[in-house]
């Protein structure tokens, strides 16, 4: 069953992690690409996509990790002896040679089978050949007409728009034959017209010639809409690998729901199974296998939440129209529910300051098991009503000795953020910001790379300086089993059959976690202190 | 009535570049004019050819001509091929920009105080002072002009250049040999004009290296103005100037072949 798994995957990634200056830039990631598919690697920028793509190109050497070539362990292999071809994210076409010299770049310099003899030993000997000139003719004007740009093998590479640059970079990876093509953000430069053609014509020409092609892109509807399998990247980490309905109608978190398409976030409580509150109502959900009274994240896209008459009998919740857009085919219209501000289309206009009602389908309901409930940190006791946390000394509350092991726990409403960072106790970085209906959820990075929730009226700007400060009697001190192990975590490709996920965990050697239900497949995405251990030895 | 306009002076862009360009009438064109006269008169100022004839005929001077282009020659090949693996590598340090500084410092010293100061070493070796000696001075005096623009250049190509090669399979030889080395045209012209041409009209390296017995053109030029003979003198003067102009074009037409290169600053 393994060896069935790996003739029909082409590229598998087994725990693969990059560490530049100390930081992951890839931390972890494991993935299988199967032969044929159209793949998308997707996030915001420095989410570790590119460095991914890289480290499968070769460019890039893993720290940690291998990386499988159909069946074959290629970690090591430099990037001219690995069969797949790259078109970079500004073309890299060479500035001293015409169209025609950049497309046979590749084929002068390929050797290919050319019969067998036999040796003095009597062993058989494998001869090569490089092409013929006409070979490389014949082979670079199919190219040439592939993209739709017969006429210009003379023409020099700077004298070509943008567009026709693309295309000469993709003929000149296609025309090595490789049996995987990767693509770097290869659409960024072009305009939006031209990036929607280029699309078709991309996904025309997977359709056509059968090859593995892995995409990067910054750009969800791109992916969603060229993509066989979507791979959402975050700060170095896997968050999901699904098809792309997938991803839309059940992203495995908050944040691929915030990424991918519009939506709604708001926090709420599983009450039991099929029963979620949030908005201060009840609602009838398709989801089981929460704790009772768990903490959720509910995540309502706008075309599923449907405005009905202030009177309807089928209306859920009640709400007040706080503002109406027109965007072409539709009205964008924010309303306000019980302080929790929803988002909803609409094919009518709605009066600003009406009332309304709102409904939802029991399945449009996307619920979600939160991030994390608490910010933990394993620390020591420093001093006289001191903890340590992050580097620096917080006051506390405590009677504990000094060296004494700890947790310290801090809620998202506790951690309080500020406009200049000497303001605050320690300084950090705003990694996101995400609105929930009434409050932002920002994600604060420590200079340590720990990472902080913290729950804010105000909507932090991603990359901003910030500091944080915690009131004393707010940190909450617990004691600390020091032997305690570290749980490992797994991201699960959705996109898999049960009969492949079986045999993966077998090649891993890990114990099969049971799974309730879809949700419990999902890792969570806050990088844990774990950080901090090792991070000094890995230093380049 | 007749209106008189007076043009108002107004303190344009255009008047920062005069007093340049009043430099350039004194000291290069003006100077320029008085050789191509001079070409031409005898020493009683009377219009003549014989210093044309003087020059041609007499097999010293195109001796002296061939000395100096072919120490021109073999300069400028030693610098390349000695500078080239230092620019390259030190494109590749982090560090490298400090390095060439290095390679920059002794000409913060007078040229004629490190020809002298060589030529007492070699004295001191008891190195026997000729044609050798002569070229070492000339390497070592101008190698710095052949790695900074290399150094540049190189510095300056876009690494996905290499990276798109070695994607298409190239090894490493074949990434320095089809890329970088194409690539670094334009730095490696800047460096043979900026070798070659001082090296032809060089004088005092040659003389003091080799106690005077090679004899270069641009010492031999020298030579004829000190001896008073202004017309032989003005006529060698053009013919290096001839020199330099077809050697600059021959270069500018190389490298507008790689125009699309960004050009180096030098």
């Amino acid at each position: 069953m393994v060896q069935k798994v790996s003739v029909d995957n082409i590229i598998e990634l087994r725990n693969v992690s990059k560490i530049y200056d100390g930081k992951y830039a890839v931390k972890n990631a494991s993935l299988t690409i199967k032969r044929g598919e159209f793949v998308t690697l997707l996030g915001p920028s420095g989410c570790g996509k590119s460095t991914t793509l890289r480290m499968i190109a070769g460019f890039e050497m893993p720290t940690e990790g291998q990386i499988i070539f159909n069946g074959k362990d290629i970690t090591n292999t430099p990037p001219h002896e690995r069969p797949l071809n790259t078109v970079f994210q500004r073309y890299a076409l060479f500035p001293h040679l015409n169209v025609f010299g950049n497309i046979a770049f590749g084929l002068k310099l390929k050797v290919i089978p050319n019969g067998t003899k036999v040796n003095r030993k009597g062993e058989t000997v494998q001869l090569f050949r490089k092409f013929t000139k006409e070979e490389i003719k014949k082979k670079v004007n199919d190219a040439l007409k592939m993209v739709d740009l017969e006429d210009y093998g003379h023409r020099n590479v700077a004298s070509l728009s943008g567009g026709q640059q693309q295309r000469v970079a993709i003929a000149r990876a296609l025309v090595n034959e490789p049996e995987v093509l990767l693509l770097d953000e290869p659409l960024g430069a072009l305009d939006l017209k031209m990036r929607k053609d280029m699309q078709l014509e991309l996904m025309d020409m997977h359709k056509r010639l059968g090859i593995t092609f892995i995409y990067v892109t910054h750009d969800q509807e791109e992916a969603l809409t060229m993509s066989d399998k979507i791979i959402v990247m975050r700060l170095g980490e896997i968050q999901q690998i699904a098809t792309p309905e997938k991803i839309y109608d059940e992203p495995a978190n908050a944040f691929v729901a915030d990424f991918i398409g519009e939506s709604t976030i708001l926090s709420g409580t599983m009450l039991d199974d099929y029963k979620v509150e949030f908005c201060d109502t009840v609602f009838e959900c398709v989801d089981s296998g929460f704790k009772k009274n768990e903490p959720i994240d509910v995540i309502i896209r706008p075309e599923d939440l449907k405005i009905l008459p202030k009177d309807d009998p089928n209306s859920l919740l009640s709400a007040e129209v706080l503002s109406s857009v027109f965007k072409g085919d539709h009205f964008q219209v924010m309303t306000l529910a019980a302080g929790n501000e929803l988002m909803a289309y609409s094919n009518e206009n709605c009066a600003v300051g009406s009332t309304v009602g709102l409904y939802i389908k029991p399945f449009d309901l996307h619920i979600m098991h939160k991030t994390r409930l608490i910010n933990e940190i394993d620390t020591y006791i420093t001093g006289e009503n001191l903890v340590e946390i992050c580097g620096t000394d917080f006051d506390c509350v405590t009677t504990l000795p000094e060296g004494t092991p700890v947790k310290v726990s801090v809620d998202f409403d506790d951690v309080e953020i500020t406009d200049d960072e000497e303001d605050g106790t320690i300084g950090a970085t705003v990694l996101s910001s995400i609105y929930k209906g009434s409050y932002y959820q920002a994600i604060l990075s420590t200079d340590d790379h720990y990472i902080f929730f913290a729950d804010t009226d105000d909507d932090w700007l991603k990359g901003d300086r910030v500091g944080i400060k915690i009131a004393p009697e707010k940190i909450l001190i617990e004691v600390r089993d020091e032997n305690a192990k570290e749980e490992q975590k797994t991201v699960i490709d959705e996109t898999l059959t049960e009969e492949e996920r079986a045999a993966i965990r077998e090649e891993q050697k890990t114990p099969a976690p049971e799974f309730d239900s879809d949700e419990e497949l999902i890792e969570e995405y806050g990088v844990d202190g774990e950080y901090e251990t090792d991070e000094k030895e890995d230093e380049e | 009535m007749k209106k008189i306009v007076l043009k108002k002076f107004r303190l344009t862009k255009k008047v920062f570049s005069f007093p340049y360009i009043l430099f350039l009438l004194l000291f290069v064109i003006v100077p320029l004019v008085l050789i191509l006269v001079n070409a031409f008169l005898d020493g009683d100022n009377r219009f003549t050819f014989d210093n044309f004839k003087t020059f041609f005929t007499s097999p010293a001077s195109t001796i002296v001509l061939g000395n100096s282009l072919l120490v021109g020659v073999i300069t400028t090949a030693v610098c390349l091929i000695l500078g080239y693996p230092v620019a390259y590598i030190l494109s590749k340090m982090s560090s490298g920009r400090l390095i060439v500084l290095l390679y920059v410092l002794p000409m913060f010293i007078n040229f004629l105080i490190r020809t002298l100061a060589t030529k007492a070493i070699f004295i001191a070796m008891n190195v026997e002072l000729g044609m050798g000696t002569v070229l070492f001075g000339m390497v070592y005096n101008y190698l710095p002009f052949m790695i900074m623009p290399l150094h540049t250049t190189i510095s300056s190509i876009d690494k996905s250049y290499y990276e798109a090669a070695q994607d298409l399979g190239a090894d490493k030889a074949t990434v320095f040999l089809k890329t970088t080395l194409p690539l670094s045209v334009s730095g490696i012209i800047s460096g043979i004009t900026m070798v070659f041409i001082p090296t032809i009209s060089s004088f005092a390296i040659s003389q003091l290296l080799s106690n005077g017995k090679i004899f270069l053109f641009g010492d031999s030029i020298q030579l004829s103005f000190e001896q008073n003979l202004y017309g032989v003198g003005s006529i060698m003067s053009l013919v290096m100037l001839a020199f330099v102009l077809v050697s600059n074009l021959i270069m500018n037409k190389f490298n507008s072949n790689s125009d699309n290169v960004r050009r180096s600053l030098w």
